[in-house]
Order: structure tokens, then C-alpha cells, then sequence
């Protein structure tokens, strides 16, 4: 039983204190799991205050001292988990890693943060960081964590997780750990914790540096808010890199106590949460547009009576299941058929995607589609919304039990003050979760934190009557057609991409006579659709510029426009023209972002031919375009995009607002 | 209960050593001659399979190669010759026989029990080193019980090792070719073969399958210090992995040796990989 020898009377301030106090009060509570050979293995807190505390003996053994960084770079397992405490534990800085970044994009970063180890999953990002290796003057050390493959290299300067715990172990056997938990007391909150790079919609990614006290007051007000404790289960499944994994699966887990489950492998996480049936789950709007697309594909295959009954009791918990989730007056009829569909479809579904037990779900990072998530929250799922940034530790809104909307944020978080800018409608804000600057970076931190401590979030905004926060867009994203009506692209983005057979959409019309956009077919639901409908394609090429999917993009863009005429400020800005893109655009070609963003300037130069063609009066338009594998090999598709001409729809707002 | 498997551990066959020393000779193939009627398959062919290596059987068509595998496992019985495996000489031995001793195969076309799942057929892999009959495996308790958790571990540790946890419990038959063609690898390795014979592993297969497939044959051969035959006909992957390469040509040897020589050996070119472009 370790003793903590903590100072009478304090609270913990940083996560290795937490740890501490934790393999105290929840010693036999499960702290982690990790589905291995097909078994789902768990260490209690005890257990995880023993190999996180031989695992920082080991590093501080190899030469690892207070202050210096070390990159951990691979996807959700335990032992990366573990490094963030060990290090911390000795008083160093992690600096978790986009895994899929390829190897220039890593090697900014690991070069900018000046990290003297790298803490690697396996042989593939072993690789990748040694092939850096000449532009990394300061990197020492690189550790592995699975040993496959590796024993061919050059193991001078390359350690195993294992073997450093072992060395550990044996360092504590020999001289005990007086000294090690004695710096850990040491700890204070205002020192840094961590290095989070941001994606970077533009420019080259920064490092947000947030201190324990970001993080942690975060997490507890988070846990506070959501009635989170040492109960909950969650699964590990974003990127580490990802501010969002950092709280979810590690402040919050360990200022709570609770249980942070790492899926076999990120192809079998659907499988791995069923199995776990997390109590509190975040994702990407994308996570649950996929899950509800994959449903719906499957109940087209039904049978008759089985997708009767499904479409029947949907219709009802439609109709009452918010009202019921939300403690609103429903009567006893109609309370006994959502009884009944509770256990003929909702449970068995909620079962299927993994959220038999859940407590809080989140979503944020992109506008959900209103449709999703009523079919979420209709099933009687907390399904909420959150509004959060890197330099805010997330929490910036949230919204409230019982009072969740599709298309706002929610009120601003405990702790948190929010202001509009008069002039610019931009949001900005103010916590304890503030960070503390970008690293070697004084220039950008200035230009986003006021002296007064108020952070410019680069999102507009504004409040509505019930004081729940909405986002239009980014700031500078917002422009204005040339006859003066506004344009704000992502708006208009958000109400193409709410059809499942569109993935991505990109709005051209800042100083243009007009609106025009760029479509992504969802690859999943125009095959599935493809197949019912006798569709024949070769490639993902040849469907997206099939005459019949243009046809039904073509009806999408003419919903899209038809809802853009009922709204004052946006009927302006109607799609007059549009096509469909030859390829799917990818985060390894640079036009997304690694948490899957569109990277607008960057496409608008990429396919500037494609933009003109828009405007030209074109109906047709030939495009090469080179694509960038993963491993860094370069090739090309050649395709000739069509352009599809628009009707506009008649302003009918104001007809509305004469009646 | 709290067992931890370290993930990270090294995963090694538990089939006891069978007493060769790497790279003396572990199969020892002496003037085989094999023929159906009138039809001559195999004219006096000899060569030995060193242990630890990669050993490749190349050749034209109806060259005689699956017949090669075929008399090597115990399928074919030639009328002329003898095989020495491990030390052991012999002119006939069934193919349990051959399982028994440590022989492991793979085939042309995939022989999966295309209902079962993954993890099931993989499981049948492990049958000859189960020794509980068929009424302790029909109680389901005791001894059998054990067995079944060890003999699982192991078939987890080649899912694990082949990458294919997240179709564990799909159905074979709904899997693409080149899984399957993975997993069929799978229940060869399950029996822990001193020699595993693969017939055309990547038949079939696209660039990136074929990428995968040699990666895990490599990776086989060293991690689990297993040899290998095989039998290919994309010439860049026999060149790239093998150690030793035997080319036969109408039921006859025409050329023995390690892929530069064999390159570069007049007959062969004649033979097989036709004339020499450069």
C-alpha cells in the first residue's frame, strides 16, 4: 500500500498527486482495461500506482529530468496512458502526437517542442521517428511499447517499455521510492502539464501549454457539472494528441477515479464498446452520423415486420421520448408504448451501438444535424452538446440536463465568462482553464489572450433569448457576397453535410457574385444506395460522378436552398452552382485537418481550376490532382468534374413575418 | 481476477525443440520419383529444406510443385525415393501422420470451413495437439476445460499476431480473399509447425495484400523461427524472401540455389523467367 505522505490538509494539485490519493481510496476499483488476446485485462489503481511508479523510476533512471518534453506518439494503450504520469511524476512534459501524421508533419513538432525522448507504440512509429533523426538534435532516447519487429534494430539508443519498468521495479526493491514520491508532493499546480499542438486550421500547428491547475479545475468542474465519479466507464478511443482525450480519458479520470477502458485495436472499437458499455462517451459529430447511417443501411435489409415495427416505435420516440428524457409531462398512454418500444427496439439498439448504460454523451468539434441527434436523444440517450478549445481545456459551454438543443452549445461552463465582441461577433472567453501560452511562440499568444486574460476563440457567435450560446462560423470566415449579403460557408456546409450521402461540403463566395459548393459523396450510404438501385461502379471516381447520384445531389442542394430562402439572413446566399469531387478529400493530402476539418484556404489553392470553372459558366471541367500516400509516395488521378447549374428559391421569410 | 498478458512479450511456439540445429538440414528429399499412370509428375528429384530457412519451389505450370507439397505432407505417396523429415527416414506417411510431426500447410485454393468463425477455424488448427477425447470435449469441464483456455491463448496470440481481431467472429465465407488467405495462415501456424509448406500464399492478391502476406511470412519465419516452404509465382516476392530457391520443370529439377544464382542460371531463364531484358 503506497503511502502518500501527502501534506496534511491538501488537496492534490497535479495527476501524479491524484494517482497518489487514488491507489489510496479506490485501491481495488478498476482504473484501466485493456481487451488483449481477446480478453478484457484490468489494473486496479493499486496496480496502476505500482507499474506507472516503476515505469517513472525507470525513465528517471535513463537520464529523464525535471522540465524536459518527450513525445508520445501511437494510439490508445495503456502503457502511453501510463507515460503521461510517469513523466509528469518526475516532473517532466509530455507531448502526445497525432499517430497518423506522416513523417514531416511529426517532425515540426517533435523539433519545435525540443523533446529528448520518444515514447512509441510500435515498429511504425519507431520508424517514423528515426527517420527524423538527423533534424532531432535534441532527442536521446526512444522507448517502444510493442516489441514486434523491433529486434533487428539497433538497440543502443531504443528501450522497451518493459525492460525500463523492470529497471524500475528493481530501483524500487533496492532504495524504495521516499524520494520519488517526495518530488511528487513537491508538485504545484501552476506548473506546465502538458503540451497539446493544435491541428492549425491555418499555419503551422502551436503548442498549447496548459499547467495542472487548466487541467485539473477543468476536469473537476466537468465531473461536477456531469455528477461524474469513480462509477463511471469510459473507452479510449481518440487521438492522445486531442485535448479532449487528455481530459475525457485522463484529467477527468483521474481528478474521479474512474475507469478508462483502450479497445483492442481503433478497427475494433464498435465491437470493444459494445462490450464495455461506457457510462460517459464523447465523439465527433462524424462518430454518430456513422453509427446512425450504419443502422439505418441495415434496417433497408429487414424484413417487413421488423422494419414496420422499427419505423412504427421510432415515429413515437420521436414523438415523446425527448419530452420524457427531459422530465417534461408525457401521458400514461403514450408513456406504455415507449415502454413497450423499449424493449422491442430502443434497448436492443441501444445495446447494438454500446450505449446500454450510458450516463453522458457528448458531441462538439463540428455542428451535429438536428436529425441525428433527435434520433439519439429520442432513444432516451443523454446525447449533449459542448463547445470547448485546446487553450480553454476544453470547456468553454456545455449543455445542461433538460435543456438541450440541436443548434446551440449550451450556457457557458462553471467558471467560465464569455463575452461577444461588439464589432466582429466573435466569441471570447475566460477560465481557469485558460492555458498559459504557446510555446516559443509569444507573438501568436498575444494576438489570442488579452492582457486581461480573455481568449479570442476566432468562432462568431451570439447568445439566444434563453442565454444558450450559438456558433455561425468561424470569424474570418465569415464574408459577403459582392451584392452585400452575408455568406457564412460553414452554415451552409453544416445543412449539406446533415444528408448521410454527403461527407463533406466546401461554400466558395467571399467577394463572388455568388455561392458555390463542392460535394463529397458519403461512400457508405451512396453504395449501399447504389446496390438497391442497380448501380454499377468501378471506383469511388466513377460513382461520385455517376448522372444519377448528380441527380439526387442535385435534389439535396435544392433542399438545402429552399430551407436557406426561409431564413432572413442567409436567403442571399443560395448555391447557384455546385459539383461533385473526384476523390474524397483526405487528411493526408493536407485538405483536412487531422481531427478531420476542412482546411478551406488550402483547397481553395489546391483546386483554384475547379473554383473558376464554378464561376465561368462552365459545365464541365478536366482536373489533375496529385495524392500523397501515408508512407509519403506521391500519384495522381485525372478526372473530368461536371458543374451543375441551380434554381434560386424565392425569399419566402418575409411572408412568414407578415402573416 | 486480475492475469495480466503482457502485450508485449514475445510470442514463441511452445512445440517442444525438435533437436535440429538451425540450418542443418531439417527435410532431406532424395530422388523422388512420382508418377500417375502413365503420367510422370516427379522424375528423381532431390533437395534438402534447412532448418530456419525460406525455402522456395518455383516453376512453370504442371511443373510438378503442388505434387512437391503434396508428397511432402503425406498426400502423394511416390513409388521411388525417400524423404528423411527431423532426422527420420520414411517412403509413406498419412498427412495426420505428417501433421503429427510438425508439418503445416496451407493451399492453392483456400480449404476454410466457410461457416465457422475466424476464431473457430483457426481453433481447428490446434486439434492434433489436443489430447482429451471426444467425450471429456463434449463435458466441458475439467481437464478439457484447461485445454481449451490454453489452446485458445495461443490461437488469440496468432490473431494478435496476424492482425485480424476485428473479424475474430465473422463468418469465413463473408470474408474478403485476402483475409481469408490470412487467416487460412493462421490455422497452419495454430498447429505449431516446425515446417510449414504454403502453395501460392499470394495468388490473387493486389499489390498492398501481397505487401501484408510477405511481411507476415517474414515475420513468421523470424519471430517464430519456423521454416518455410513455399511455392510462388510473382517472381519479386520469391527473389525478395526466400533464402534458397529449387526449380523444377516437367517433374525435373533444372536448378537449385539462392535467387542470385538461380537469376542468373541458363536453363532456368530458358525455363521459366524467359529471356533476360536488360
Amino acid at each position: 500500500m503506497p503511502k502518500s505522505g501527502q501534506k496534511a490538509g491538501r488537496k492534490p494539485v497535479t495527476f501524479p498527486q491524484y494517482l497518489v490519493l487514488n491507489a489510496e481510496r479506490y485501491a481495488d476499483r478498476t482504473a484501466m482495461r485493456h481487451k488483449s488476446y481477446g480478453i478484457w485485462q484490468s489494473w486496479s489503481w493499486a496496480e496502476l500506482f505500482e507499474e506507472i511508479r516503476a515505469f517513472s523510476l525507470g525513465l528517471r533512471e535513463l537520464g529523464l529530468k525535471k522540465g524536459d518534453k518527450v513525445a508520445i506518439v501511437g494510439s490508445n494503450r495503456p502503457r502511453l496512458y501510463w507515460s503521461f504520469c510517469a513523466i509528469q511524476a518526475i516532473g517532466g512534459v509530455p507531448v502526445p502526437v497525432y499517430a497518423d501524421s506522416v513523417a514531416e508533419e511529426m517532425v515540426y513538432v517533435l523539433e519545435h517542442a525540443e523533446v529528448v525522448m520518444a515514447i512509441c507504440q510500435d515498429q511504425e512509429q519507431v520508424d517514423k521517428v528515426l527517420t527524423m533523426q538527423d533534424k532531432l538534435t535534441s532527442l536521446q532516447r526512444v522507448l517502444y511499447d510493442e516489441v514486434r519487429g523491433m529486434r533487428d534494430y539497433d538497440q543502443e539508443h531504443l528501450f522497451s517499455i518493459d525492460s525500463i519498468q523492470a529497471r524500475g521495479g528493481e530501483i524500487f526493491k533496492s532504495s524504495g521510492d521516499a524520494d520519488w514520491l517526495e518530488a511528487i508532493d513537491q508538485g504545484e499546480g501552476t506548473e506546465l502539464a502538458v503540451m497539446l499542438y493544435t491541428s492549425g486550421t491555418t499555419g503551422r500547428p502551436k503548442g498549447v501549454m496548459l499547467s495542472f491547475d487548466n487541467l485539473v479545475i477543468s476536469a473537476l468542474n466537468g465531473n461536477a457539472f456531469d455528477h461524474l465519479d469513480e462509477h463511471e466507464q469510459t473507452i479510449a478511443y481518440l487521438p492522445l494528441a486531442w485535448v479532449g482525450d487528455h481530459i475525457f480519458s485522463y484529467a477527468q479520470a483521474y481528478t474521479a477515479g474512474y475507469c478508462v477502458c483502450c479497445p483492442e485495436s481503433p478497427d475494433t472499437v464498435t465491437e470493444d464498446r459494445r462490450e464495455i458499455a461506457p457510462t460517459y462517451f464523447f465523439a465527433p459529430p462524424r462518430v454518430f452520423e456513422i453509427l446512425l447511417t450504419q443502422i439505418m443501411v441495415r434496417m433497408e435489409d429487414a424484413g417487413k415486420p421488423k422494419k414496420r415495427m422499427f419505423d412504427s416505435f421510432m415515429a413515437h420516440a420521436r414523438k415523446v421520448g425527448e419530452p420524457i428524457l427531459n422530465g417534461e409531462p408525457v401521458g400514461l398512454a403514450d408513456r406504455i408504448k415507449y415502454w413497450i418500444g423499449e424493449i422491442l427496439v430502443y434497448g436492443p439498439l441501444k445495446n447494438r451501438m454500446g450505449f446500454s448504460r450510458l450516463k453522458v454523451g457528448y458531441t462538439a468539434g463540428e455542428a451535429i444535424g438536428p436529425e441525428i441527434f433527435r434520433f439519439y436523444r429520442a432513444l432516451g440517450l443523454n446525447l449533449k452538446q459542448l463547445y470547448g478549445q485546446t487553450e480553454a481545456s476544453v470547456y468553454i459551454t456545455a449543455q445542461p440536463d433538460g435543456e438541450i438543443r440541436a443548434d446551440t452549445v449550451g450556457r457557458p461552463s462553471p467558471d467560465v465568462e464569455i463575452r461577444i465582441d461588439d464589432a466582429s461577433g466573435e466569441v471570447l472567453y475566460r477560465s481557469p482553464g485558460v492555458f498559459l501560452g504557446y510555446y516559443k511562440n509569444d507573438e501568436a499568444t498575444r494576438t489570442t489572450k488579452t492582457e486581461e486574460g480573455w481568449v479570442h476563440t476566432g468562432d462568431a457567435g451570439f447568445f439566444d433569448q434563453e442565454g444558450h450560446l450559438k456558433i455561425i462560423d468561424r470569424a474570418k470566415d465569415v464574408g459577403k457576397l459582392a451584392n452585400g449579403n452575408l455568406f457564412a460557408p460553414k452554415y451552409i456546409e453544416n445543412k449539406l453535410k446533415f444528408f448521410p450521402n454527403i461527407k463533406e461540403a466546401v461554400a466558395f463566395g467571399d467577394g463572388r457574385p455568388y455561392c458555390t459548393v463542392f460535394l463529397n459523396i458519403d461512400l457508405t450510404s451512396v453504395a449501399s444506395w447504389a446496390e438497391r438501385n442497380n448501380i454499377s461502379y468501378g471506383s469511388y471516381q466513377e460513382l461520385a460522378a455517376h448522372p444519377e447520384v448528380y441527380r439526387m445531389m442535385e435534389e439535396h442542394v435544392d433542399q438545402v436552398n429552399r430551407e436557406l430562402a426561409a431564413e432572413e439572413m442567409m436567403a442571399g446566399s443560395q448555391i447557384h452552382r455546385f459539383l461533385v469531387l473526384h476523390k474524397e478529400l483526405d487528411a493526408d493530402d493536407g485538405e483536412l485537418t487531422r481531427t478531420q476539418k476542412v482546411r478551406r484556404s488550402f483547397i481553395s489553392e489546391r483546386y483554384e481550376p475547379l473554383i473558376e470553372a464554378l464561376y465561368d459558366g462552365s459545365t464541365s471541367k478536366h482536373v489533375e490532382t496529385e495524392v500523397v500516400f501515408e508512407d509519403g509516395r506521391k500519384g495522381k488521378i485525372a478526372a473530368t468534374v461536371e458543374i451543375r447549374e441551380m434554381k434560386e428559391h424565392a425569399p419566402s421569410f418575409a411572408k412568414e413575418a407578415a402573416e | 481476477m486480475n492475469v495480466h498478458v503482457h502485450p508485449t512479450q514475445e510470442f514463441r511456439f511452445m512445440r517442444p525443440d525438435d533437436g535440429i540445429k538451425q540450418g542443418d538440414p531439417l527435410l532431406v528429399v532424395d530422388n523422388i520419383s512420382l508418377s500417375f499412370g502413365g503420367v510422370k509428375a516427379i522424375t528423381d528429384i532431390s533437395f534438402d529444406i534447412l532448418k530456419g530457412e525460406i525455402r522456395a519451389i518455383i516453376g512453370p505450370n504442371g511443373a510438378g510443385k503442388t505434387s512437391m507439397l503434396n508428397v511432402i505432407n503425406g498426400f502423394y505417396h511416390p513409388q521411388k525415393g525417400t524423404i528423411t523429415f527431423r532426422g527420420q527416414k520414411r517412403s509413406r506417411m498419412r498427412p495426420h501422420e505428417a501433421a503429427n510431426h510438425g508439418i503445416a500447410r496451407t493451399f492453392q485454393n483456400i480449404a476454410l470451413f466457410h461457416g465457422m468463425s475466424v476464431l473457430d477455424n483457426i481453433m481447428t488448427g490446434r486439434i492434433t495437439l489436443m489430447k482429451r477425447n471426444m467425450l471429456w470435449q463434449a463435458l466441458w469441464r475439467g481437464p478439457a476445460e484447461t485445454e481449451e483456455i490454453e489452446n485458445r491463448e495461443i490461437v488469440e496470440r496468432i490473431i494478435d499476431f496476424l492482425e485480424i481481431e476485428h473479424i475474430r467472429k465473422t463468418p469465413v465465407g463473408r470474408l474478403p480473399y485476402g483475409l481469408q488467405k490470412r487467416v487460412e495462415l493462421g490455422r497452419a501456424l495454430a498447429a505449431e509447425p516446425s515446417l510449414l509448406l504454403l502453395d501460392e500464399p499470394m495468388a490473387g492478391m493486389n499489390l498492398e495484400e501481397k505487401e501484408d502476406m510477405s511481411r507476415y511470412i517474414l515475420d513468421v519465419n523470424q519471430q517464430f523461427g519456423t521454416t518455410i516452404a513455399l511455392i510462388e509465382h510473382d517472381m519479386g516476392v520469391v527473389m525478395d524472401l526466400s533464402d534458397r530457391v529449387v526449380v523444377l520443370d516437367y517433374g525435373r529439377k533444372i536448378g537449385d540455389g539462392t535467387p542470385d544464382e538461380v537469376r542468373n542460371h541458363q536453363d532456368v531463364i530458358d525455363a521459366y523467367l524467359g529471356v533476360s531484358h536488360d
